[in-house]
């Protein structure tokens, strides 16, 4: 049970964890990817 | 740091059952705050009329004198990186990435009040010394740590990082525009205001990960991880202590791969917008030349990924001979596109070109990690930062000098990068010479089982000799 609860929790760190850098960054690259579009208008 | 003991090396050793995917995030977290810096331009023009509001008065800073920023800026990344990377090393990534988030926060907070007093030397020492110093502190604080934790995949660990200073600039252009535009009123340029909430953004999110990171315990190994059996000539079983890695051949061989492999790929990055619109003059407007630049940083950022994992398979040297043979070709093969008038195949040359421009940075911890072992690489490749430093002066001064050559001898404006691409080409095929002259590091430099009680035994020594002994 103590197992089960670290890898849960361990899950949830990861999921926050990766989200916290991810987000911002995926934000930021569909950002470019809209500016860089223009290129092949 | 006895004064803030959780920093310390000790309190960050994992314990069983961390995951050592926690870690890249924690890298990130750093990385994606600093490479901020690559999109410090956004505040020059806002900058240029603090004073004169709609335009530029009397009084007001000029471009010229804001680009020191910068420059201030990046010398001081490579001068701490070297300086410090042994202290990074021993004292441990959470103390490190503390001492860069203090760094490059307080480095805004400092420019926000040389902003309000409208003094340049006080936004020089706060985003150009103070910033500068938490860049090279907090480019190299996660790297020894990552390759610690995936010694099965060093490249794609460190490549993962890198990336994010790479990825920086998309989040920090967007959201520094987007403050500024908050800030400012008709008779007030909100930059004072918008360094201020970045100096506070920027230091919590870089102090989160220096809550998250660890390093494995000792004797750690991935699970079902074996280290290969069959020694591979290129991949050391042994440390090299900082200060005799760079007495090596081996160190100044990378250092001029990695000057030279930047050196082509910055100058051109610097220009590409312009370099667009003369190369295609009616076929790429300022909204395509500036689309051109986003898709050059996404290559950018890509490529530091895809490149340093690749290098996990096909090994560094093999990667950076792609980078030197494909390169060469590709800066040839540019003023062919543009006699032919072939704008997708010029596009296409510079976004591989740039990916590997990016990758020569993500793959090169791993390189040094092959052939100095893992306990100094983050203090040998602050050392190796100045190589970044360098090449920052080389390859703009070099693009820009020989088009105005170029133009002033009248050269039309569509064929002035003609001779710069060539000059990129032959810079590349003196790094495949210098890359292919890298073999394993002799066995006398290697740490010795006692190296580090010897080294201590010598400070006490020294500590207790008379002056002018």
């Amino acid at each position: 049970m103590a197992s089960e609860n670290q890898s849960g929790s361990n899950t949830l760190q990861l999921i926050l964890a990766w989200g916290f850098v991810g987000i911002p960054l995926a934000w930021g690259v569909i950002q470019t990817i809209e500016n860089a579009m223009k290129l092949f208008q | 740091m006895a004064l803030l003991p959780f920093l310390d090396r000790s309190h960050t050793i994992a314990k069983p059952g961390f995951s050592r995917w926690m870690v890249p995030p924690a890298a990130l977290c750093i990385h994606l705050c600093i490479g901020q810096a690559y999109a410090f331009s956004v505040f020059n023009l806002p900058m240029t009329k603090l004073l004169g509001i709609t335009q530029s008065a009397s009084g007001d800073w000029n471009l010229a004198e804001l680009g020191w920023i910068f420059s201030i800026g990046i010398f001081f990344l490579g001068t701490s990186a070297a300086v410090f990377g042994r202290w990074v090393e021993e004292g441990g990534p959470r103390q490190a990435m503390f001492t860069a988030a203090c760094c490059f926060g307080g480095g805004f907070l400092v420019s926000a009040l040389g902003v309000y007093m409208h003094n340049l030397w006080v936004i020089y020492l706060g985003y150009g010394v103070l910033g500068g110093c938490g860049l090279g502190l907090g480019y190299i604080s996660p790297v020894s740590t990552l390759i610690k934790w995936f010694p099965d995949r060093p490249g794609m660990a460190t490549g993962m990082a890198i990336m994010g200073f790479g990825g920086a600039a998309f989040i920090a252009s967007p959201l520094s525009v987007w403050l500024m535009a908050k800030f400012s009123t008709p008779t007030h340029v909100g930059v004072a205001e918008s360094f201020i909430t970045l100096g506070i953004v920027y230091f919590c999110f870089m102090m989160v990960g220096a809550f998250i990171v660890r390093v494995p315990a000792p004797g750690w190994k991935p699970e079902g991880y074996t280290p290969p059996v069959v020694e591979q000539k290129l991949i050391t079983k042994n440390d090299v202590y900082v200060y005799d890695a760079i007495k090596t051949p081996q160190f100044w061989l990378i250092w001029w791969v990695l000057c030279l492999n930047v050196t082509a790929g910055i100058g051109v990055l610097g220009q590409a917008s312009a370099m667009s619109q003369e190369m295609f003059p009616g076929k790429v407007s300022v909204v395509a030349a500036a689309g051109f630049v986003g898709l050059l940083s996404l290559f950018n950022m890509l490529g530091r990924f895809f490149w340093a994992s690749t290098s996990d398979y096909i090994g560094r040297k093999n990667t950076y001979f792609c980078f030197f043979a494909l390169g060469t070709l590709l800066y040839c093969t540019v003023p062919w596109a543009g006699s032919i008038g072939s704008v997708s195949l010029f596009v296409l040359c510079f976004v591989i070109i740039m990916s590997m421009y990016g990758g020569g940075f993500a793959t090169v911890p791993a390189y040094l990690k092959d052939m100095f072992g893992t306990r100094y690489v983050g203090a040998i490749h602050g050392w190796l930062i100045t190589a970044w430093s360098a090449a920052g002066v080389f390859g703009p001064v070099l693009v820009n000098y020989i088009r105005q050559y170029q133009i002033d001898s009248g050269v039309p404006k569509a064929q002035a990068y003609n001779v710069t691409m060539l000059i990129m080409a032959g810079l590349l095929v003196i790094g495949f010479f210098c890359n292919l002259m890298i073999k394993a590091v002799h066995h006398r430099f290697h740490m010795k089982p006692d190296h580090e009680a010897i080294r201590a035994q010598m400070a006490v020594d020294a500590a207790g000799e008379p002056a002018g002994a």
